[in-house]
């Protein structure tokens, strides 16, 4: 019998829509892979077997009394970051703060994976508040990479794609604040793609940096990815920066693409992302998949984008303002956390020695940063600059996409570093995001396919393909034609049976 | 606890200083729903009642502008002859408070939705006073809280405190006023004219209930005094919790006397936020501001902003009711009133009453003296202003208007009032469900007047002798007799018939 865990989504959903195999015996078959693997990886901090198999009877059951699927991935399982809420599931946030809230309420991601019929099998590990590039800011423990589980997995959301390349999930959502879905799936050979800001809902996306904050989806391949796209996207009256135009096409331009032409197709080489600090392996992959790109038929140009190098600054004053006063609401008031609550303690102390329990050391490094930034006598040198850089890196985009369809570089400068390598250099650390941030400031959409594996050390590299705001349609076109001219990657990750953690 | 302060005084308070008076002004909209949420806003109800993720501020949750209440703010911002802006934002407002489910407050700071505008005030002696706006903004307002245990009621000391979040996100516009000076010893009468006047404009528009006593309407003082004929301000002082008209003047007078004696003798005044003592008039000291507070205000990420159109602007511009002191110009010219008299109506505040009285179909001098006279009785015994009264003026129109048809005597007129102000409905349901109509049926009332005289034949025979003085015992029988519902004037006329006198 086929191993389920193998199939892509679109797989699987053509066998569950045509009654082969159950979506029960689909989802049961994660839930043994994840409870068979998962201690080598732990890309999950919560498994909801019950709510699952129970989601995935719902879908079983309507197929059975000849209803139509609700959508083209019902039945399928998903993999959740565990930043968006949940209702009556744990929503932590990797975070010590959470640990034990249950959020009353679905996200607006959470509402429509229901409604399409997707069986949400938990909650993906992922560095505290999505701060981090390679989940080792979880409050409850790394993710390893399957890759090599002495590896990052990326960041934020590490324990998204992981669960991916480990075959716990076909499917999985991520949020990328400054690259938390593309970087991860650049290291783990999988598939991310950040929407354009404004295409998927915010609403339950528990806030890092709400100007950069963007959900997106998560896969093994870029039509999978397509498909996820469609079923949570789309204007949301809760979001208000939600953009109210139609979802661009993106499952149709994943099949054009799929036919491996990209005649007329402009694209556009990032001339600042190369040079120092990338990896030989990473730059020569990158190269074989613009060849590659060239022989589909595309045109293919160098275009400079002056102001990206300042992208890495602008980012580390925006998001941390963001979140200084995003996070301030975790103050042991309402939920979450709480100590020093034994009437010895004013509230102003509980409010503080909470927050000193219960955020870890990225957390409070960004909050003191933010909290800088935005005083006053500060605010213009550091904040108002920062927007004055995101509006030139906007303008560098709008100028690159007069002459391209799409801009293509490394999604990020290395592959896979060793857990530890990089948690005492915060800096290190930050360079992980170099080439997904400027997506983030301009809030147009791009997304990480991989490139194959870097010959120096055999571990994935991503090539990252960017596209104005709300043509995601074109990441799925050049990424699914790119993806078939590579052939298979991930039937080279190494089996994880019988490992233990 | 802090020893009473010495006092200046008044008379020597301005001989020897020029008082500066800034005011705050926070308004609660009576809009259907809250400021960012659908949640319902109204006052009171049972604690925790009235709240959702968004105003409760749970992680992930996401504020959606209430547009009627931006056209309110439009609309107050038009009646106070501001320039409404073409684009404005929101901004948070850092800090932490239990009352405050984000700690942070969603406001507006450097762009306001209306700016530049004034008000006249009219004061007791009919001299008018203009009052330039500096702006008014649109914020949401906080939770409550209720600090139990402890001297002084707030939070410092309190053994315990319990929140309620149902006014959280409450609409409130805020109106600032640009410093005012010049006044001499009649600042405090001015602040109290201020107050009024915009409370009558609020009130006239429908946009909020502007009960001081329920805090939709509260008013912070900011006092300071300069040297006489200095132009440098001294440092001011903030009062807060003053929660009558009233409370207003006096707790500008006793600034003023408190910081002039400091100022006599050679102290300085701390700059603080300090609280209106309702009990003795006093104000006492807040918590000290060491350090100016820093809000660290930036830009609302999770809102678009506003760009109200100029031809919205207009057609609201047209939805602005005559404005109190416009009517009472027009009323004082149509019922040819004398500026005493006019004062008068305006100081019981019956004159926009008697005005919508008139509006309502009543005649000038009726409609005054039912308010100046029985209606402000009634106010008095009730200890209510005379516009809280629950009646209203289409109702006072009607009573009149039943009394000059016939239907209702004098007597019987105040009967139906007293019926109004006790909930039983309409006039005329009051009316009916009393049994309270006239009887205007000669045939019935000549049985009641020929039994009345056959009982007491004696009275019949002086009457007939002339001594029509003697009716009015004959009068009172029939009037005892028929319960006080017959016009005592038509029942004379029939007695005087009757023994053909
Ligand atoms: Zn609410």
């Amino acid at each position: 019998m086929t191993d389920l865990t193998r199939l892509t989504a679109a797989e699987l959903a053509a066998k569950i829509h045509a009654r082969e195999v159950t979506s029960v015996e689909v989802t049961q078959a994660h839930l043994d892979r994840i409870a068979e693997v998962d201690d080598a990886v732990h890309a999950f901090l919560h498994v909801d077997a019950e709510g699952a198999l129970e989601a995935a009877r719902s879908v079983d059951g309507d197929l059975a009394e000849g209803r139509q699927p609700a959508s083209p991935i019902a039945g399928v399982p998903l993999a959740l970051k565990d930043v968006l809420t949940t209702k009556g599931v744990p929503t932590t946030c990797g975070s010590k703060t959470l640990e034990n809230w249950l959020p009353p309420y679905d996200s607006t991601v959470t509402r429509r994976l229901r409604k399409a019929g997707v069986v949400i099998l938990g909650k993906t590990n992922m560095d505290e508040f999505a701060m981090g590039s390679s989940t080792e800011n979880s409050a409850f423990g790394p993710t390893r990479n399957p890759w090599d589980r002495d590896r990052i997995p990326g960041g934020s959301g590490g324990g998204s794609s992981a669960s991916l390349a480990a075959f716990e999930a076909p499917l999985a959502i991520g949020t990328d604040t400054g690259g938390s879905i593309r970087q991860p799936a650049s290291v783990t050979g999988t598939v991310g793609v950040k929407p354009t800001y404004g295409g998927v809902s915010r609403y339950g996306l528990v806030a890092f940096s709400s100007s950069l904050d963007q959900a997106g989806p998560c896969a093994r391949t870029v039509t999978d990815a397509a498909l996820l796209h469609e079923a949570i996207a789309g204007h949301d009256p809760l979001d208000s920066t939600s953009v109210n135009v139609p979802v661009p096409p993106v499952v149709e331009a994943a099949r054009q693409g799929a036919t491996g032409d990209l005649k007329g197709v402009r694209v556009g080489v990032v001339t600042e992302f190369a040079g120092e600090g990338y990896q030989p392996g990473v730059q020569r992959s990158f190269e074989a998949a613009v060849a590659q790109l060239r022989e589909l038929g595309a045109e293919v140009v160098e275009v400079s984008c002056p102001h990206f190098t300042y992208a890495l600054p602008a980012y580390y004053l925006i998001a941390p303002s963001e979140c200084s006063s995003n996070l301030a609401r975790f103050d042991a008031m309402r939920y979450g956390l709480r100590v020093a609550d034994d009437g010895d303690h004013s509230a102003e102390e509980v409010m503080s020695l909470t927050r000193e329990a219960g955020f870890g050391a990225e957390v409070k490094r960004r909050i003191m940063l933010g909290t800088y930034a935005l005083s006053s006598g500060y605010y213009d040198a550091y904040y108002g600059s920062a927007q004055k850089v995101r509006t030139l890196i906007t303008r560098d985009f709008t100028a690159a996409f007069e002459q391209v369809d799409v801009l293509v570089s490394p999604t990020t400068p290395t592959t896979a570093f060793r857990i530890g390598e990089r948690v005492d250099d915060p800096l290190a650390m930050y360079l992980a995001d170099l080439c997904t941030i400027p997506s983030n400031l301009a809030g147009n959409a791009a997304m990480s396919v991989p490139s194959g594996l870097s010959e120096d050390d055999g571990l994935p590299v991503g090539l990252q393909i960017m596209a104005p705001a709300l043509a995601d349609d074109r990441l799925y076109r050049v990424g699914a034609a790119y993806e078939v001219a590579r052939g298979p990657l991930l039937d080279r990750v190494p089996e994880l049976k019988g490992v233990s953690a | 606890m802090t020893a009473v302060a010495d006092l200046m005084d008044y008379a020597e308070v301005v001989e020897r200083f020029d008082p500066v008076l800034g005011l705050e002004v926070h308004v609660e909209l009576s809009t259907d729903t809250k400021m960012f949420c659908g949640c319902p806003n109204l006052f009171g109800g049972e604690p925790n009642t009235h709240v959702c993720p968004t105003c409760l501020g749970l992680p992930g949750a996401l504020p959606v502008v209430n547009g009627k209440a931006v056209e309110s703010a439009i609309r107050i911002g038009l009646a106070l002859n501001c320039e409404i802006a073409e684009w404005c934002r929101f901004a948070r407002k850092n800090y932490f408070y239990p009352d405050m489910p984000k700690n942070f407050q969603t406001s507006q700071y450097d762009e306001p939705i209306a700016f530049n505008g004034h008000l006249d005030v009219v004061l007791d002696d009919g001299e008018v006073v203009r009052v330039d706006i500096e702006r008014a903004h649109m914020e949401e307002d906080t939770g409550k809280s209720l600090h139990v245990g402890g001297a002084t009621g707030r939070i410092h000391g309190a053994e315990h405190s319990l929140l309620d979040y149902n006014r959280a996100g409450v609409p409130l516009i805020e109106i600032v006023t640009k410093p005012i000076v010049g006044m001499g010893a009649r600042a405090p009468e001015v602040a109290r004219a201020y107050v009024t006047a915009l409370r009558d404009l609020l009130r006239a528009m429908d946009v909020s209930d502007v009960r001081m006593d329920q805090g939709s309407l509260r008013c912070d003082a900011n006092v300071s005094l300069m040297p006489k004929g200095g132009s440098e301000f001294g440092t001011r002082t903030e009062t807060k919790n003053v929660n009558s008209l009233r409370s207003v003047e006096r707790a500008v007078r006793y600034e003023m006397t408190r910081q002039a004696a400091i100022l006599a003798e050679g102290g300085t005044i701390t700059q603080e936020t300090r609280h209106f003592q309702e009990a003795d008039g006093s104000t006492s000291p807040g918590r000290t501001k060491e350090t100016a507070e820093d809000y660290r205000y930036f830009p609302e990420p999770d809102l678009v902003p506003i760009a109200p159109s100029r031809a919205w602007v207009e057609q609201l511009r047209a939805t602005i009711p005559e404005l109190p002191w416009e009517r009472r110009k027009r009323i004082q010219a149509e019922w040819n009133l004398t500026d005493e008299e006019l004062r008068d109506l305006v100081n019981t505040g019956a004159a926009d009453l008697v005005a919508a009285t008139v509006d309502a179909g009543a005649e000038p001098g009726e409609a005054r003296s039912w308010w100046v006279q029985y209606l402000t009785q009634q106010a008095n015994a009730r200890e209510v202003e005379l516009a809280d009264l629950p009646i209203a003026p289409a109702q006072v129109a009607r009573v009149i208007a039943l009394v000059n048809s016939g239907e209702l005597t004098n007597k019987l007129a105040r009967e139906v009032v007293q019926g109004v102000l006790a909930g039983e409905g309409e006039p005329d349901e009051v009316v009916e469900k009393r049994g309270l109509k006239v009887v205007s049926d000669d045939s019935a009332l000549l049985a009641a007047v020929d039994e009345a005289l056959a009982a007491q034949p004696d009275v019949a025979d002086k009457i007939r002798g002339g001594k029509v003085q003697a009716a009015g015992a004959i009068v009172g029988a029939v009037m005892k007799a028929t319960k006080g519902q017959a016009d005592a004037k038509r029942v004379r006329e029939l007695i005087l018939e009757r023994v053909g006198a």
